[in-house]
């Protein structure tokens, strides 16, 4: 089915970033061996020039990719009346096997864009760039992954025929299913809720470390992981039943839809902004710590937590606020 | 003030047409003097000046600019010390055809994201101080080759820089526009600004305002390197 | 944060200035860009609307429909057929419906005549009244409350209560249709109780369509089945390859354009050339110099993207897609006569961006950092 037009747009899209990543690891590979900075031969000069092509294009990769990964979600949903069986986004991204793990990818690729990022703008207030070899480093694993998702997107579109039967959130998320999703689904809503606000009131507090010591980030960091899943696993156990005011309904796509005022983007994107700002953290801290950033450079890692932490707690806010309008009641 | 010590730079480096514009050379030039570089053609004038200026990183060599070793930042500091220390006047003018005067002069302060208020102010000050202020909102194109002049030492003083560089400022102006530069030039100095010129014109290295003249040759230094009283 | 918006009002000044002082060039750079996007935006505007008004169609179709052929051709079906239908087990449902066509002279125009599915409660009607759509409404000039007069071919007079209007969400569904009860259905038409146009199924699982199907092919032998899915593989095959063909067609035009941005582009005039070298010599970054100039792409996209969309929203919608209708004609055999119900979403948008903007800047993208990274001190020179 890729003659759908936002199919074609999309393989367009993931097509270029590839390229981008690509090429742009290429390069990272000749940054971590000859990068010097207090150089001035003619390949250090041409190497720092190229690096303002590199992090352009990947500010566009980013938004291309947060772009595509909305579309992507979007365009499922839009796409499931053309499935049996199939109600929302679910039943089209169920409609064979690559359509999840291209969904986590994409998710995976934008993540690792909107990190590379963070990292680099710091990077740019050092003098001498202190952050720029694990910077590339960071680029050059990332570019498997981007290809890793076009190839799962492209085969996922391939393999999409119109006279697939296929399973949507009611049956997928439904606690007798056995599977992933199914598990999810089962957790009850009361340890489900404890997970999440009792791990927002841990990431807080870690936060709350991290302004005295300056390990702390290194666990916030792997905290802020540990939240970005547990939140998941609580919004479709407990939240989206809530939304949807219906005890067995705990499909995750569905709330991004118009009918629940799009409340789903409300949650997940300060939710994956928050977790970018973590990991971000996390990376921050160098040993030796370089000369040019040795305050500024905890101080800054400290600011992302402290991002970080303000995000998710809107997320989790929004997320309550939902719980308590809705007319349901599950605890 | 400033200080270079073995600065070499190479053009086209590792190609058949290598040049070396400029070799292990050593200078220091003091502040709030005026200081101008003369020598023949290709000696390595206007490349020095680049250098000095954060125009371009030296190929190897340390340049220390008021204390900050300047040599080694990438090219994002290296702007930044350009825009906070120095003006540059050159020889020709680089004013850009189609903005109005003051638009020329205020261009050098739109990275820094001033009020723009305080930035129309300080530009229609500095055209008053030069004495073209009705020109303020003519096309660059349509000012005299003197007026011209005077609006891009207005932008070159925009920022409020401390040393003033200019590449042979007074190649094409008559006797009567140079004596109004030097004019300019002392004022200045009055202002406690470094000036650093490059230039042969004799009526430039001749004037009592130069407190010192630096010879260059085949890219370094053969006369007035070592300042009296000093090492 | 006050300082980076002053920053960047600076530079949209600049940009802005700097794109009137090269106005015949940008003019023509944006005039191509605008008819990329009309032409693209006109495709996918026409289909999007298409698409959606078979999908309304194809919502409210049962999942099976059963027909009774005779001799090769489409025949009423009498009410036995129902009893034996339920019988199979996996029909939840099985219903008869009943639906016709009626020229009617005065207006020169086709009507659809339907009982409502009993199941439709929105639609229930009384014997003597009736909902109409739009189409019908303006042809003959009542609205509600007021009464339908329509001719039977055995030339009695029948005379409705107009109740309701049909909601305009589809012209292609609901503007020449005529509601009316069963009773009134019959005895205009001549009907006789027991007989059906045809049947509506809905089974519980989906995935056992084909084999009650097959079941039941068995034993009704006159009997036609056209699933849900049938409908739609047809209709989709039908139409993707049309579209896909013209997208591929304009694919070329993407490539072309894309070309012709990177060739503007990089074709610096040494002019040009100079100005960003002073411009960095007096003080700006290649950031500066690069944000600067992709604020020129981004002024130039989006201009030329909502004045390209406007056109081509015109051209479908006001216009009806006239120049696209050589190529699409075909479409025509699947909806005999229609006015397109304006549609617009973000979905159409964000794809049309994604295959103008995009390209654009990917082919800008580099000659832009060329131009950025000019060396400040070639100025000196
Ligand atoms: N960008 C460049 N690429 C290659 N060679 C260069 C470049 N800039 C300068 N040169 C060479 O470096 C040498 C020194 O040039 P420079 O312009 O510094 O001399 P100058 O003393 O300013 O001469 P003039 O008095 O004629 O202006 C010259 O031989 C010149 O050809
Ligand atoms: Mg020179």
């Amino acid at each position: 089915m890729i003659f759908h037009t936002p199919i074609m747009a999309m393989l367009l899209a993931s097509g270029l970033s590839s390229a981008t990543i690509v090429w742009a690891a290429g390069f990272g590979i000749r940054v971590l061996r000859h990068w010097d900075i207090e150089s001035g031969s003619a390949r250090q000069l041409a190497m720092e020039r190229r690096t303002h092509l590199v992090s352009t294009a990947l500010v566009w990769m980013m938004v291309l990719e947060l772009a595509s990964l909305l579309l992507f979600v979007f365009n499922a949903d839009r796409m499931s009346v053309m499935f049996a069986g199939s109600m929302c986004a679910v039943g089209t991204l169920n409609a064979n096997p690559f359509g999840f793990p291209a969904l986590m990818m994409k998710t995976a690729v934008f993540f690792g864009a909107t990190l590379w990022l963070l990292v680099h703008r710091v990077d740019l207030k050092g003098r001498d760039y202190p952050l720029t070899r694990p910077k590339y480093g960071l680029l050059i694993a990332m570019a498997p992954l981007a290809l890793a998702a076009a190839g799962l997107q492209l085969t996922y579109f391939l393999g999409l025929h119109a006279d697939v039967i296929t399973s949507c959130c009611s049956r997928l998320f439904t606690a007798e299913a056995g599977s992933i999703e199914a598990e999810l689904a089962a957790i009850d809503p009361g340890p489900a809720l404890l997970l999440l606000f009792g791990g927002l009131a841990v990431v807080l507090g870690l936060a709350i470390l991290t302004r005295r010591f300056e390990r702390a980030v290194a666990v916030y960091a792997l905290a802020a992981a540990l939240f970005f899943v547990a939140d998941i696993a609580a919004t479709v156990s407990a939240i989206s039943p809530y939304v949807y005011e219906h005890p067995h309904h705990h499909c995750p796509f569905c709330i991004l839809k118009p009918e629940f005022s799009h409340v789903g983007y409300v949650i997940y994107l300060p939710l994956i902004a928050g977790t970018a700002f973590g990991l971000a953290a996390g990376l921050l801290p160098q040993r030796p710590p370089p000369a040019s950033m040795k305050t500024e450079l905890p101080r800054i890692a400290r600011r992302y937590v402290a991002i970080s932490a303000g995000l998710f707690a809107a997320s989790a806010l929004v997320a309550l606020v939902a719980i308590a309008r809705s007319g349901l009641v599950l605890l | 003030m400033i200080f270079l010590e073995g600065v070499t730079k190479v053009y086209n480096e590792g190609l058949e047409n290598e040049i070396r514009a400029v070799r292990e050379l050593a200078l220091e030039i003091e502040g709030d003097k005026t200081t101008v570089l003369q020598g023949p053609s290709g000696s390595g004038k206007t490349t020095l000046l680049t250098l000095i200026g954060c125009l371009a990183r030296p190929t190897s060599g340390r340049i220390g600019i008021e204390g900050e070793v300047v040599s080694g930042l990438p090219e994002r500091f290296m702007t930044e010390v350009r825009r906070k220390t120095f003006g540059f006047v050159f020889q020709r003018l680089n004013l850009i055809r189609g903005l109005t005067a003051i638009e020329n002069v205020m261009l050098p302060a739109y990275p820094l994201g001033l009020d723009h208020g305080r930035l129309h102010e300080r530009a229609t000050d500095l055209l008053d101080m030069l004495d073209i202020p009705n020109r303020a909102g003519t096309k660059i194109e349509h000012l005299s080759g003197g007026e011209a002049q005077r609006v891009a030492i207005a932008r070159a003083l925009v920022n409020d820089p401390r040393i003033v560089i200019a590449d042979e400022p007074t190649a094409n102006l008559d006797s009567s526009l140079t004596k109004q530069f030097l004019r300019i030039i002392e004022r200045l100095r009055e202002e406690r600004r470094t000036v650093l010129l490059a230039s042969h014109d004799p009526r430039i290295c001749g004037a009592d305002i130069v407190d010192r003249v630096v010879t260059m040759e085949d890219g370094t230094i053969s006369e007035g390197g070592v300042v009296e009283g000093s090492v | 944060m006050r300082c980076w918006i002053e920053r960047q009002r600076y530079l949209i000044d600049f940009t802005f200035s700097s794109l009137m002082r090269r106005r015949a060039r940008n003019l023509m750079l944006f005039a191509v860009y605008a008819l990329v996007v009309f032409l693209l935006g006109s495709v996918m505007l026409f289909s999007h609307a298409i698409r959606q008004e078979a999908a309304l169609l194809l919502a409210g179709a049962p999942e099976v429909m059963v027909q009774r052929l005779v001799m090769g051709r489409h025949d009423l079906v009498p009410a036995s057929y129902l009893e034996t239908l339920k019988r199979f087990r996996g029909v939840q449902e099985a219903e008869g419906r009943l639906w016709g066509y009626l020229f009617d002279p005065a207006s020169d125009a086709n009507y659809t005549l339907m009982v409502p599915s009993a199941r439709d409660r929105e639609h229930r009607l009384e014997a003597g009244e009736t909902i109409i759509g739009q189409g019908v409404a303006s042809a003959r000039g009542v609205d509600v409350g007021e009464t339908l007069l329509l001719r039977s071919p055995a030339g009695e007079f029948l005379k409705l209560d107009v109740n309701d209007l049909l909601s305009s969400d589809s012209q292609i569904v609901s503007a020449d249709l005529i509601l009316l009860s069963e009773a009134d259905f019959r005895r205009f038409f001549r009907l006789p109780d027991g007989v059906f146009t045809d049947l509506a199924l809905r089974v519980s699982n989906p995935r056992e369509i084909n084999t009650i199907i097959e079941k039941a092919a068995r034993t009704m032998l006159d009997a036609r089945f056209i699933t849900r899915r049938d409908v739609l593989s047809t209709y989709e095959s039908v139409f993707s390859w049309r579209e896909g063909l013209l997208l591929a067609l304009l694919g070329t035009s993407i490539m072309a354009f894309a070309i012709f941005a990177f060739d503007k582009a990089s074709g610096l005039s040494s002019d040009e050339r100079r100005e960003i070298g002073i411009l960095k010599a007096i003080g700006w970054e290649t950031r500066d110099v690069m944000a600067m100039k992709l604020w020129e792409g981004a002024l130039v996209s989006l201009s030329a993207f909502v004045v390209g969309f406007l056109l081509a929203y015109a051209h479908v919608f006001l216009f009806s897609a006239g120049l696209l209708d050589p190529v699409l004609k075909g479409w025509a055999v699947i909806f005999p006569r229609f006015t397109l119900v304006p549609r617009i979403d973000g979905l159409q948008i964000a794809t049309l961006a994604f295959f103008t903007i995009v390209p654009y800047t990917a082919a800008t993208m580099v000659p832009i950092w060329r131009a950025a990274t000019t060396d400040p001190d070639m100025v000196m020179r």
